[in-house]
């Protein structure tokens, strides 16, 4: 069975920039339409379960605004 | 105990910080100071310290605040168009509460002017030509033993304000020599004992709290905030840093005012208009800022006038005025370019003046 | 659970205060995993420049002063003197760096000064609006070049990497960029080795970082990433043009 991957977003912490979304490969990263306590519109993650932790959101990611974490075997 | 030797001034100058307990010296070569680098450049290695040849003398300015940031005791130096570039960094040094030791020994301008010693650099180094709120302590020295001792002091004095600290000589000090008692030299301050001597200097953050050195506030009211409390340090200073020497004020009919090699002069003058029966008095500030404003309440009702002796076009004319406060007029005997008067000139002149005012 | 990537506590629990999608946030990110990684963030003392990021102390949790505009490899110079065992690095911008502050840099770089700079390039004026830097490209448009630069009227970008590669006092040059997931590892690498070279004590190195300004340059962030990819890269080639062997 195929590891699973959990993303975290802060939501606080985003600027609403999209550079996660538009790095992620598979396109599981939306904006969201509820604004944050800054006015932006923060990422968010669906399909959690098709993610495959390859981070590339993060290392894009101008805010340390994302964190990932493996579920243990 | 300190030990007597005869000494070039600018040889002595280097001297006297190194045993005032500076440790790093950054400078750029410029004609009438340049036996400083060089002094510095053999004797600090052998004495535990780092000399660095700048790329220019806002290299040097800003290297000396890295390194007082950074907690260590800087020492720079240069003359009068070499100190203009070091505007921008005293600012900086000011705004951001870094010690630094600087030792201007000044020439003739504007420009590039001439190598000759002047004194026109007055109101760059007392009104300051760097942005913003800020005072610097200057020191005006009149002899090679008086400027040892307060370079000697200054490395403490800028430690203990947080503040740079200038000294200003002319180039006729800093190249004529004198038998000077060196003091005893001071311990220095290693990279280990910054974190204790100086927890807000940047040695790193394992010392416990993280320290941040700047001079940004970009919100009006934190900036107003900072500055105002810049100046609580400086009406302390103004206490504690006025220094000046009076001597005939009671009787004198006619009182210069003069400060450096031209305190010297005023002083052989004074000596000559008394053999021709005028009694002269000398005020000399040593500190030029703080003014020592204080030392004019001391004149008698006796003055006639008050002479300015210096070799700018009147740059001190206007502190003396504040000192005076209109009790008598004011006058300027003065020489620029690098021309020096000679006592029998300024006698000269005074009977002329007195002749007008009496 | 098991983490995978987490925020380093190099980097301070704030906002900052970039526009979404600079890439200053990417830059200081790295820089401070890094130093976290080599167990290093005790022992940096950094120098922000001016420009956007002369806050950089109020998000990077190391020991830090400002510098005035491009003395910022001079103040590094006298800090170095007063600690030879710690780690020191100068971060600076394109204005900062390749134009008010050239002198300082290169002979900073000369004199192979044990400390490691990280120099932004976006190609632009970022916290006074936008004006033409000395890497703006030509035909890359500004406030002050409002058609896109020219060659007659403003003269070619400075290729700062190249130009410093020149000189025999730095140990490690390199230019990477942030356009990518890759790319952003690699410059990870590059920021590395410059420490690992300023450890080992074999002189001065500088990672050129190609970044961006979506604000000045009127792009979204992600269009942003593109034009540096097939703009500025191609301009300014990424790679290691001097290298020192690390033992």
């Amino acid at each position: 069975m195929a590891k699973k991957f959990q993303v975290v977003i802060d939501r606080e912490r985003c600027k609403g920039c999209e550079l996660c979304r538009s790095f992620c490969p598979k396109q599981l990263i939306e904006m969201d339409t509820q604004v944050n306590a800054k006015g932006y519109c923060p990422a968010k993650m669906t399909r959690s379960d098709e993610c495959v932790g390859c981070t590339s959101c993060a290392l894009v990611c101008p805010d340390c605004a994302i964190e990932i974490f493996a579920e243990e075997e | 105990m300190g030990e007597k030797v005869l000494m070039k001034g600018n040889e002595a100058f280097a001297e006297a910080v190194i045993r005032g307990g500076c440790r790093f010296y950054f400078g750029y070569p410029i004609t009438p100071q340049s036996e400083i680098p060089e002094f510095m450049s053999r004797e600090l290695p052998k004495r535990g310290g780092k000399f660095l040849q700048a790329e220019s003398e806002l290299g040097a300015v800003n290297m000396a605040y890295g390194c007082g940031a950074a907690g260590g005791r800087g020492f720079i130096s240069s003359s009068s168009p070499g100190i203009a570039l070091m505007q921008e960094g005293m600012s900086f040094l000011c705004g951001a509460e870094v010690p630094v030791t600087i030792l201007n020994v000044s020439r003739g301008g504007p420009g590039i002017g001439s190598i000759q010693p002047g004194q026109a650099d007055y109101n760059q180094v007392t009104r300051g030509g760097g942005n913003g709120d800020y005072k610097i302590p200057v020191f005006a020295p009149a002899s090679i033993q008086e400027a040892v001792d307060i370079l000697y002091e200054a490395p403490e004095i800028a430690d203990k304000f947080r503040n740079p600290v200038m000294v200003l000589a002319d180039g006729l000090m800093g190249q004529m020599m004198e038998p000077v008692l060196l003091p005893e030299p001071k311990p220095e301050i290693t990279s280990a004992d910054i974190p204790k001597v100086k927890p807000w200097a940047i040695s790193g953050s394992e010392k416990g709290e993280r320290s941040v050195v700047k001079s940004l506030r970009l919100q009006p009211e934190v900036l107003e905030a900072h500055v105002s409390h810049l100046f609580e340090k400086y009406a302390v200073m103004e206490k504690e840093l006025e220094r000046v020497e009076c001597e005939g004020l009671e009787d004198a009919e006619v009182v210069f005012v003069a400060f450096g090699t031209m305190a010297r002069l005023a002083r052989e003058a004074m000596e000559l208009l008394e053999a021709d029966g005028i009694k002269a008095g000398l005020i000399r500030p040593i500190s030029l800022w703080p003014y020592p404003y204080s030392a004019f309440e001391k004149l008698s009702g006796k003055t006639k006038v008050v002479v300015s002796v210096e070799l700018s076009m009147g740059q001190m004319m206007q502190d003396i005025k504040l000192g005076v406060l209109g009790r008598c007029p004011v006058k300027l005997i003065c020489r620029t370019g690098g021309m020096l008067p000679t006592s029998l000139e300024v006698v000269e002149k005074t009977k002329k003046i007195l002749e007008e005012v009496r | 659970m098991k983490p995978v990537f987490t925020v380093t506590k190099g980097m301070l629990p704030v906002s900052t205060s970039y526009c979404p999608g600079c890439t200053h946030g990417v830059a200081h990110r790295l820089i401070m995993e890094t130093l976290d990684e080599m167990g290093l963030l005790g022992k940096a003392l950094g120098v922000a420049p001016i420009g956007c990021s002369v806050v950089a102390h109020q998000f990077m949790n190391v020991d830090m002063c400002e510098a005035a505009h491009g003395r910022a490899p001079a103040v590094a110079s006298g800090i170095r003197r007063v600690h030879p065992d710690k780690v020191v690095f100068t971060y600076q911008g394109d204005g900062d760096l390749a134009s008010i502050g050239m002198g300082e840099i290169v002979h900073a770089a000369a004199r192979g000064e044990k400390f490691s700079t990280f120099f932004i390039n976006n190609g632009i004026y970022g916290m006074t609006g936008g004006q033409m830097a000395p890497t703006t490209l030509i035909g890359q448009r500004s406030t002050t070049s409002v058609d896109g630069r020219t060659r007659e009227q403003a003269g070619m970008p400075l290729k700062i990497s190249e130009l410093l590669a020149t000189l025999d006092g730095p140990a490690y040059i390199e230019r990477v960029a942030l356009d990518s997931p890759a790319h952003i590892r690699a410059a990870k690498k590059a920021i590395r080795k410059a420490f690992e070279v300023q450890l080992a004590g074999l002189g001065f190195s500088f990672v050129e970082i190609l970044s961006t300004c979506p604000t000045n340059w009127g792009l979204t962030p992600p269009k942003a990433m593109e034009w540096l990819r097939e703009n500025m890269i191609a301009y300014y080639p990424l790679g290691v043009y001097k290298d020192a062997e690390v033992k």
